[in-house]
């Protein structure tokens, strides 16, 4: 078991200097998710328009693992499609069940590679993921 | 303890990520000695049969062997009889057979139950319900700023409409003891029942209903070197006998006709279908493990790893050690600085070293506690000072690579 595989640097980074930390000040559409088996929490909001992700925060509690890719997945979700949005958390399952997927997108994501060596923490990765995919649902049902 | 007692558990003779293993989950549950192993495995080979009902030879040696582990539970505990010993699930169950059977029968509109905080879920959850159920309502005893409970604390909140106190002997989070014999008292002299969440207390001392006193007590069976799946609820056999059974079916009747049923006596009223026969066979093997052993002999030792490892742990820098720094029970939780608890167990994990990280299920404590989640490190009889070694490297390890 290489440690390394798990801890990157890049996830190190997106740990220690998290970006789209935070809250909109409106009322934007949240998405509350827990992982009640181990208490990871994240809130997240996206602020979407016209088909479009304009802009995402989270605030959350949580480990490395999921708070960096909250970090990374807020940033690569920015400007993109709804569409493109969930084709992105497709490929990020894909990424954790072992499949060689590419994120030319946004390459820091591929750093959670690893994750899926560890499989007592796919699920603190994927949290935020699974919260993107809620607040998309949550948007289309709207309309 | 010695390293013969060590000897007696296969799974710990391995390497994991390259390291030889060291376990320190048992809160969650215990490794299982050769003796169980091999009494489940005897128990499948010569003696399966459905009991209470098979004419053939069989049947009568797996009833025997099945009613023989509740007379040594019965033993264990210092029950009064075998009629206050009904096998169970675990304790989640046995709680849940207390809250919804006895306490919905007789808890009315304000009424209360008294609780504590440090409680794990399955020792406040059955009471919530049976508090939404029936309009009784739920108080909780202020914890001491080490998190423990004190009686002087328990005799703020207990009033004469307290029909309930239920409260962990030890808490799987802060490893404290409560004085449970000296609140079941006060509960009597206020008319309430004490109901004791033995989880964590049967596997590490003596324990004597007598003594305590208490009205129900529950114990899983995994947890002190006994399979999973099996349980105890130990009841006065006054309260059992008033209590309604929670499952109706096979087993558990006396005499039935289309529209009325009749039950049998007890326990066994509390055992409809088939029970877990493996199981209790399994337990009352482990119970005749630990005392080949000896309560006190294990608390012992018990003790000395948990001293030895809070003044370890008081060497690191940055460790945050939660609950009481004098223990009795060998738990200690803690935080490594800002780094989270699941990255401290993977990179323990990586060196070998198997500890438990979360929030124990216990949520309010977390909250009590400030913490969103903890590390936990917990030690049985099978644990040396060297595991205690191992944990602090590992942790003085993970302290530089999030450093």
């Amino acid at each position: 078991m290489q440690l390394d595989d798990l801890y990157r640097r890049v996830i190190m980074d997106h740990y220690k200097n998290p970006r789209n930390r935070g809250k909109f000040e409106d009322g934007t559409l949240t998405v509350d998710l827990n992982n009640p088996t181990c208490g990871d929490k994240i809130s997240l909001q996206l602020k979407v328009d016209n088909g479009i992700v304009q802009d995402a925060k989270y605030t959350g509690e949580g480990c490395s693992i999921s708070m960096s890719s909250a970090s990374m997945m807020t940033e690569a979700v920015k400007g993109k499609t709804v569409e493109e949005a969930q084709d992105l958390a497709s490929r990020f399952s894909a990424l954790m069940q072992g499949e060689d997927v590419h994120f030319d997108d946004y390459e820091d994501i591929e750093a959670l590679s690893g994750v899926n060596k560890f499989p007592a923490r796919i699920k603190c990765a994927t949290l935020a993921w699974n919260a993107l995919r809620k607040g998309i649902d949550e948007k289309q049902h709207d309309h | 303890m010695n390293s013969a007692i060590r000897e007696q558990f296969p799974i710990l003779k391995q390497e994991i990520n390259g390291h030889p293993l060291v376990y320190l989950d048992s809160a969650a549950t215990s490794q299982k000695p050769l003796a169980v192993i091999e009494a489940l495995r005897h128990y499948y080979e010569y003696d399966n049969a459905n009991v209470h009902r098979g004419v053939h030879t069989l049947g009568s040696r797996a009833t025997d062997a099945y009613e023989g582990a509740r007379e040594k539970v019965a033993k264990f505990i210092h029950a009064k009889s075998t009629k206050e010993i009904v096998f169970t699930r675990g304790t989640t169950t046995s709680l849940n057979m207390v809250a919804s059977s006895y306490a919905r029968s007789i808890l009315s509109e304000g009424d209360e139950i008294v609780l504590t905080p440090m409680e794990h879920h399955s020792n406040l959850i059955p009471w919530q319900q049976a508090a939404k159920a029936t309009g009784a309502v739920l108080k909780y005893v202020k914890l001491q700023e080490d998190g423990s409970v004190t009686l002087s604390e328990v005799e703020k909140v207990i009033t004469d409409k307290t029909k309930i106190v239920a409260m962990a002997y030890v808490s799987n989070v802060m490893g404290v003891v409560n004085p449970v014999k000296e609140i079941a008292a006060l509960a009597h002299r206020h008319g309430a029942i004490m109901v004791v969440d033995g989880a964590q207390s049967s596997p590490h001392m003596k324990v004597d209903m007598q003594d305590l006193d208490c009205d129900f007590y529950t114990l899983s069976g995994h947890k002190m070197c006994g399979p999973t799946g099996i349980g105890v609820l130990y009841g006065k056999q006054a309260l059992l006998e008033e209590m309604e059974p929670v499952e109706f079916g096979g087993e558990m009747i006396d005499d039935v006709g289309l529209y009325e049923s009749t039950w049998k006596e007890l326990p066994w009223k509390f055992e409809g279908g088939t029970p877990i026969i493996a199981g209790a066979v399994g337990l009352g093997a482990a119970i005749d493990f630990l005392e080949s052993i000896g309560m006190d002999a294990i608390e012992a030792h018990e003790h000395e790893l948990a001293s030895y490892a809070v003044s370890r742990l008081s060497e690191i820098d940055g460790l945050k050690l939660y609950g009481p720094r004098e223990r009795k029970v060998g738990l200690v939780t803690f935080n490594l600085g800002d780094v989270h608890p699941h990255d401290v167990a993977t990179v323990l994990d990586a060196s070998g070293v198997a500890i438990r990280a979360g929030h124990h299920c216990c949520q309010p404590l977390m909250r009590w506690l400030e913490a969103s989640a903890t590390a936990r490190a917990s030690f049985y009889l099978y644990n040396t000072k060297e595991d205690v070694d191992r944990l602090i490297s590992a942790l003085i390890q993970t302290k530089e690579y999030f450093g």
